[in-house]
């Protein structure tokens, strides 16, 4: 390890290393704590690196501009809080339809409407995923410590050079202004996904939106040779709108399925100390920080208890839910809003009535001891 | 020295909604629309090439085809 | 090159009603863009919902059909990413100055070389004939079935003040005047914003008993004079027509290069 590659960072630093580390050309962003740290990052690095950034009148508009400048040919990245994200929705969804290479970051922070600007939650894990209208299929990923905030974020570069498709990167306020140790990868010691160009040319019909064999869509460049059309409406495989029955059905399942018969290769988790666990707790970003802390206390003591850390929630790793869970006395799962994730456990689940939701809703991080008082109640030992 | 000279109205009858705007601008009252609210070159001969039904129809439905002929030539039959 | 050369035939005819003024612009835009030969790789054309934005469907350029209201903010992401391209961004009068206004005034200040053709009809023409922030004062709509109570922008009063460098107006009667001023609007380094009247027969025609197609066009020719004509001074409630702004200012493309430079030095 290169001692100069050792960082003692905030995650936002970490998020904003790691997006220039996969490439990111262009960032567009508005102002918002406690996301504001990223934008101000890469306003300083990323002309230094002959990028571009620019920060727009809103988050409607960041997000609009980095859609346009991927169609040029570049990797694009905004960043944001709760009620940034809610204003992204719309283009989100069309980001999702036109089938757009892009990064959102939410910094998650207490909600509903202006919320907890400074202090911590993780009330948006339904809206990344049914944020934007219509039916769709999303793919969030979440980190709960810096070298993982790093890794995600290029993972999400990756995802969405490889399936044409917006990836959300769900961190938290604890995780975005957390200092901690990064050590920051040599260049190629991860995998970078460079955007897939057709190799169709001048005068060839290109078809933006006809899969190839392997299902991905080979893109052309805005100022390229090939002229093709860019809409949300329905539309064919030139991107012309349609409304012809059998191609709008056609499109609809091809953006779900490209999502969601990729789940296994999308899926990114930790687990730990499950092997015998019979009482397994599942959790993601900052909170997940907290539930570690306990287990392996708790593991020392000898009890069973484990952890498995969700990093990709959307899609939902049914599969690998179902599998950790199968000899679980107790699921619970530990998250710092109503109970957002846990519907999605007792969905993959086989004995839902054994997922409890621990939480914690008052903008402040929930603590190992928290976790321990709750469970000490599920498991009827009192508190 | 070169002048230009109608050669004809090119008009595409599966393009033309029949709105008349064509009809309506014309100098020289040279379009009409027919039986089937289409647009017609009804009288040529008086066309002085302005191009203002070709640069107007909002359905790019008219073009007006225009040939050089020198001045000292004597106009073709 | 022809007309044709230009446009996606195999759409035609289009999807707009007979006698919509927007399909003049598009054929103004398309003798404008013939005119300066740029070639069609380097044409960007970015709308926003509604009828003025199918435009972008019918040009046989890059086209980006995009939501509403937000075509200038997915335009700015498309210059400043390629700043050689050049971008043009039709919008409606609702798409452009209400949903879309922010955006608007956000992108004459900042002056990136885009050229905004505001397409206005007085009227949402997609949903049905609603009234729109152009539409003024005492006119009917659907949503306006007593007379409109509400104000109405001047656009040429809000790009001026917003900061557009180059801002003009004509109509869709004045088609030589249309395709020289996007012409010279495309050519204009800076955000550049040209407001053409165009008329809705269908909807706006419709319900303030304007007549049709052909009658509203006469209206526009005796309605509008051109840009210090006397007889606007005879007659106030005459609109001008012509080029009111055009001036040069630090474009923000240019200035985000020299930003590079500036860094790269350090």
């Amino acid at each position: 390890m290169n001692k100069k590659n050792v960082r003692f960072v905030q995650g936002n630093e970490a998020c904003a290393l790691a997006a220039m580390y996969a490439g990111l050309d262009f960032y567009a962003g508005y102002p918002i704590t406690p996301s504001t740290e990223i934008a101000e990052i890469l306003a300083e690095r990323l002309p230094a690196k002959g990028k571009k950034f620019i920060q727009m009148e809103d988050e409607i508009a960041s997000m609009c501009a980095i859609i346009g400048a991927s169609l040029t040919g570049h990797k694009v990245m905004t960043a944001t809080s709760g009620p940034g994200f809610s204003l992204m929705q719309e283009a989100l969804g069309y980001a999702i339809m036109a089938e757009i290479p892009c990064v959102i970051v939410n910094v998650q922070r207490g909600g509903p409407s202006t919320g907890n600007p400074t202090h911590v939650s993780q009330g948006d894990v339904n809206q990344a995923r049914w944020g934007t209208h219509g039916d769709h299929a999303i793919v969030a990923l979440t980190a709960s410590n810096h070298q993982d905030v790093f890794n995600m974020t290029v993972e999400a570069f990756n995802i969405a050079e490889t399936y044409r498709t917006p990836v959300i990167l769900l961190f938290d306020e604890v995780v975005g202004h957390l200092r901690e140790k990064l050590v920051v990868p040599e260049p190629g010691e991860l995998h970078l996904v460079e955007r897939l160009h057709t190799s169709k040319r001048e005068g060839v019909n290109y078809h933006p939106y006809l899969p190839r064999e392997d299902g991905r869509l080979p893109m052309s460049d805005f100022g390229g040779v090939h002229r093709y059309n860019v809409t949300g409406l329905y539309h064919d495989m030139w991107g012309f709108p349609t409304d012809k029955p059998e191609l709008v059905e056609d499109l609809m399942r091809h953006l779900v399925r490209k999502i969601d018969y990729a789940a296994t290769s999308l899926t990114h988790h930790k687990a730990f100390f499950m092997e015998d666990a019979r009482t397994v707790l599942i959790s993601y970003g900052s909170s997940a920080r907290s539930a570690l802390a306990l287990v392996e206390r708790m593991c020392l003591r000898g009890q069973r208890i484990g952890l498995l850390e969700l990093q990709t929630i959307w899609p939902f790793p049914e599969q690998l839910v179902r599998d950790y869970t199968k000899d679980a006395e107790v699921i619970a799962v530990v998250e710092m809003n109503m109970g957002q994730l846990v519907q999605a456990v007792r969905l993959a689940v086989k004995k839902p009535q054994r997922v409890y939701l621990i939480n914690r809703i008052d903008n402040r991080l929930i603590t190992d001891k928290d976790i321990r008082q709750t469970l000490r109640a599920i498991q009827g030992k009192g508190v | 020295m070169a002048k230009k000279k109608l050669k004809q109205h090119v008009i595409n009858r599966n393009w033309c909604k029949g709105c008349g705007i064509c009809v309506s601008v014309c100098p020289k009252k040279v379009l009409e629309l027919d039986e089937l609210d289409k647009a017609l070159a009804a009288r040529p001969e008086a066309c002085i090439t302005c191009k203002l039904c070709e640069k107007i129809c909002p359905d790019l439905a008219i073009i007006v085809e225009t040939e050089e002929v020198d001045e000292e030539a004597k106009p073709h039959e | 090159m022809s007309v044709h050369d230009f446009i996606r035939e195999r759409f035609f005819p289009h999807m707009w009603c007979a006698g919509c003024g927007h399909g003049t612009i598009l054929n103004g835009l398309i003798r404008a863009v013939d005119e300066l030969g740029i070639r069609k790789r380097n044409l960007v054309m970015v709308t926003g919902i509604g009828c003025s934005a199918r435009i972008s469907g019918y040009v046989d350029f890059h086209s980006l059909h995009t939501i509403h209201g937000r075509a200038l903010a997915f335009a700015t992401g498309v210059k400043l990413s390629r700043p050689e391209l050049h971008v043009i961004v039709p919008m409606g009068d609702g798409d452009g100055l209400s949903i879309g206004g922010n955006h608007f005034i956000h992108a004459a200040r900042r002056n990136i070389n885009l050229t905004a053709l505001i397409m206005n009809n007085r009227t949402y023409g997609m949903t049905g004939g609603q009234f729109s922030p152009l539409s003024g004062l005492g006119i009917k709509a659907s949503t306006a079935p007593y007379d409109n109570i509400d104000n109405s922008f001047d656009v040429v009063e809000l790009a001026k003040a917003a900061g557009a460098t180059f801002v003009a107006r004509t109509t869709t009667f004045h088609v030589n005047q249309l395709s020289d001023l996007i012409k010279a609007a495309i050519q204009h380094k800076g955000f550049s914003v040209v407001e053409i009247f165009t008329q809705c027969p269908t909807y706006f025609g419709r319900k303030n008993k304007l007549g049709d197609a052909p009658q509203m066009l006469q209206t526009f020719k005796e309605r509008t004079v051109p840009v210090g004509s006397p007889k606007k001074q005879e007659d106030p409630s005459l609109i001008e027509r012509g080029i009111f702004v055009n001036i040069e200012r630090p474009e923000y493309c240019d200035e985000y290069q020299k930003l590079l430079e500036r860094t790269q030095e350090a």
